[in-house]
């Protein structure tokens, strides 16, 4: 009996202890999942495994992947032109490192992903958007994608067939922002890196206004496994509701930060007390950022929960990217927020009122808190702009919402520590020497 | 000299048959933009207003709506920077692991803020967003070396390494 993996993103590196390389790779098994569907299967089966697998966009949003792929007008109703598949390799949420190691340790998973992909939604030209400061992800994408090239798995008829697409890697100028599908979409344009108006959706209407599917990399790194061990192995895989594994990530005060593939689902506890290897000494561990920045805190009761869409969502916050940020007792609640607010206030595009004079605004007022300066009613200014603007509709799009998600929450869990900030004129952990 | 010939002389051969081969890549000139940008700040460190001029001009765009793409992108400079450029990760996993500190120990030691370029233009100093490296915060790139698990004190060590 063969078993099969229970870690098909990572277990190659595990077994080769760092970079797997092209032979490495192959002899892994690997390109076999693309060279069967491209050469012996059709494009509307390979979607429908993707669907049935119910593989969710691991991007943050949790969109049906094969649902998305689905979306792209086929034959004659696409019109004439170019159909692209773009990677979102733009990672840059804070406190999210997944894709950066999927780059740097198995480049050709995520390029055969990408000849799946494209090959389902008949994609002629394919885009790895890169995050611009990953240097090293630059480097071992190049060279991985100049081995494949070579090989002749990527370019015109892949694997022999008449099946053929071109992968470019556009290193990107730098501003969270261009990780919003639209904003990416006109940052790969060579424009300003600013949001579009949905509809049209890119499906419909994406990349120089074709048809245009953007997935995420850890997304599209899960499409050769449910091609090669089948739907019900993935189904199978997740602990919950959800299929497949997913990339954990824990930082913060921790005994041992890092990246973990596991069942998706996997307790909030057992990561953090298993696999990270719980709080340091001295450290108590108190808000939970469950996946990056712009997610809602959670908290020590939500310990037992699972880490799956659903059910963080239900808590009142989202998985997001799955990778988390632990808030421990000596960092001030006050400051955290500061702190996360200048990112989202910095990295505003600009283009709509609420969001670009609104998050500066409110990290001012934060600011005067912390400092000594806060004054009654300010956390009920607070709540209220913080509501107005984080409810989706009142910006042009999701920056903004996601902004007020982490402060949202703060004020809620942790409102006695900016009552006392305003009580007594300062913040009590600079005082405690913090 | 044609106009046009002048401005494609500040760029070097190599710069102009780099753009080009991302323009392959591409629908049409303009898009090339950013990738382009990015090919002349390689060499020279930052774009110049002479530079940017001569990189619209060989994508067939108005300079202005070049400049507002590069004064978009956190990435692309407008001024000039120091031989070194050092990016100190300022978001909120590096934050709790104290990168507070850090800042403090950098700036202490070469003697300008955040923002700044020493007088003898060894360093650029800018903040940047998460590094995705945040399970060895706190974390800077220095160029393209990503350097982790700093502290206060390995800054002095870490420094000398970079003329
Ligand atoms: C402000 C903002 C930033 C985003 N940044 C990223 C990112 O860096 N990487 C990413 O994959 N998705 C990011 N997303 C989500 C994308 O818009 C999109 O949903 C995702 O790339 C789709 O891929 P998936 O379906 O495979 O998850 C961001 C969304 C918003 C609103
Ligand atoms: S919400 Fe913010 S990031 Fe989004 S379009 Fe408006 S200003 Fe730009
Ligand atoms: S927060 Fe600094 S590397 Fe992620």
């Amino acid at each position: 009996m063969i078993t099969l993996s229970t870690k098909p993103l990572t277990e190659r590196v595990e077994a080769v202890g760092g970079l797997v390389d092209m032979a490495a790779y192959e002899n892994a098994g690997g390109y076999e999942a693309a060279r069967q569907a491209i050469t012996k299967s059709e494009p509307e089966a390979v979607q429908g495994l993707v669907k049935d697998a119910d593989l969710r966009g691991r991007g943050g949003a949790g969109f049906p992947t094969g649902v998305k792929w689905g979306f792209v007008p086929k034959g004659d109703a696409a019109g004439p032109g170019h159909k692209y598949l773009v990677c979102n390799a733009d990672e840059m949420e804070p406190g999210t490192f997944k894709d950066r190691y999927l780059m740097e340790m198995d480049p050709h998973l995520l390029i055969e992903g990408m000849l799946i992909a494209a090959f389902a939604i008949g994609a002629d030209k394919a885009y790895i958007f890169l995050r611009g400061e990953y240097h090293e992800s630059f480097k071992r994408l190049s060279s991985a994608l100049a081995d494949a090239t070579e090989k002749g798995y990527v370019g015109r008829n892949v694997f022999g067939s008449d099946f053929s697409v071109d992968l470019v890697i556009h290193r990107s100028g730098g501003r969270y922002i261009c990780g919003e599908e639209t904003a990416l979409l006109n940052a790969l344009e060579g424009k300003r890196g600013q949001p579009r108006t949905k509809p049209p959706f890119p499906p419909a209407s994406g990349a120089w206004g074709r048809p245009t599917i953007v997935n995420n990399v850890e997304t599209l790194c899960n499409v050769p496994g449910i091609l090669s061990n089948g739907v019900d192995w993935f189904r199978d895989l997740g602990i919950g509701n959800d299929s497949g594994t997913k990339l954990y990530g824990v930082s913060g005060r921790v005994n041992r930060p890092g990246l973990w593939e596991l069942p998706i689902g996997t307790t909030i506890r057992e990561i953090i007390e298993e696999h990270a290897g719980g709080m340091q000494e001295g450290y108590k561990l108190r808000g939970i950022l469950p996946g990056g920045a712009s997610t809602d805190f959670l908290t020590v009761e939500h310990l037992d929960l699972p880490m799956d869409y659903g059910s963080i969502q239900a808590a009142g916050s989202r998985m997001g990217t799955g990778t988390m940020i632990l808030m421990d007792d000596s960092v001030c609640p006050v400051a955290i927020s500061i702190n996360l607010q200048h990112f989202f206030a910095q990295e505003s595009c600009g283009f709509c009122t609420p969001c670009r004079e609104g998050l500066p605004w409110l990290e001012q007022l934060l600011i005067d808190i912390e400092e000594g300066r806060g004054q009654p009613g300010d956390l009920e200014l607070l709540d209220g702009n913080a509501a107005f603007i984080g409810a989706p509709g009142n910006t042009f799009c999701l920056h903004a919402t996601g902004a007020m998600e982490p402060l949202l929450s703060a004020l809620r869990y942790f409102r006695e520590d900016f009552e006392a900030h305003i009580e007594s004129g300062g913040c009590p952990y600079r005082e405690r020497g913090h | 000299m044609s106009e046009v010939s002048q401005l494609i002389e500040a760029l070097s051969v190599e710069e102009v048959d780099a753009i080009e081969a991302e323009i392959t890549h591409l629908p049409d000139r303009e898009s090339a933009a950013i990738e382009a940008m990015r090919i002349v700040q390689e060499k020279r460190g930052w774009i110049s207003d002479e530079s940017l001029r001569a990189i619209a001009r060989l994508l067939g765009m108005p300079t202005e709506a070049l400049d507002s793409i590069a004064t978009f992108y956190n990435l692309i400079f407008r001024k000039p920077v120091g031989r070194h450029v050092l990016m100190l990760c300022d978001s909120v996993s590096c934050y709790v692991m104290g990168c507070d500190k850090v800042r403090t120990a950098v700036c202490d030691q070469l003697g300008v803020e955040m923002g700044e370029t020493t007088p003898d233009g060894r360093f650029t100093l800018l903040p940047i967003v998460c590094l995705g490296a945040c399970d060895r915060a706190p974390v800077m790139i220095i160029d393209e070396e990503l350097i982790t698990h700093l502290s206060a004190d390995s800054i002095p060590d870490i420094l000398s390494g970079f003329d």
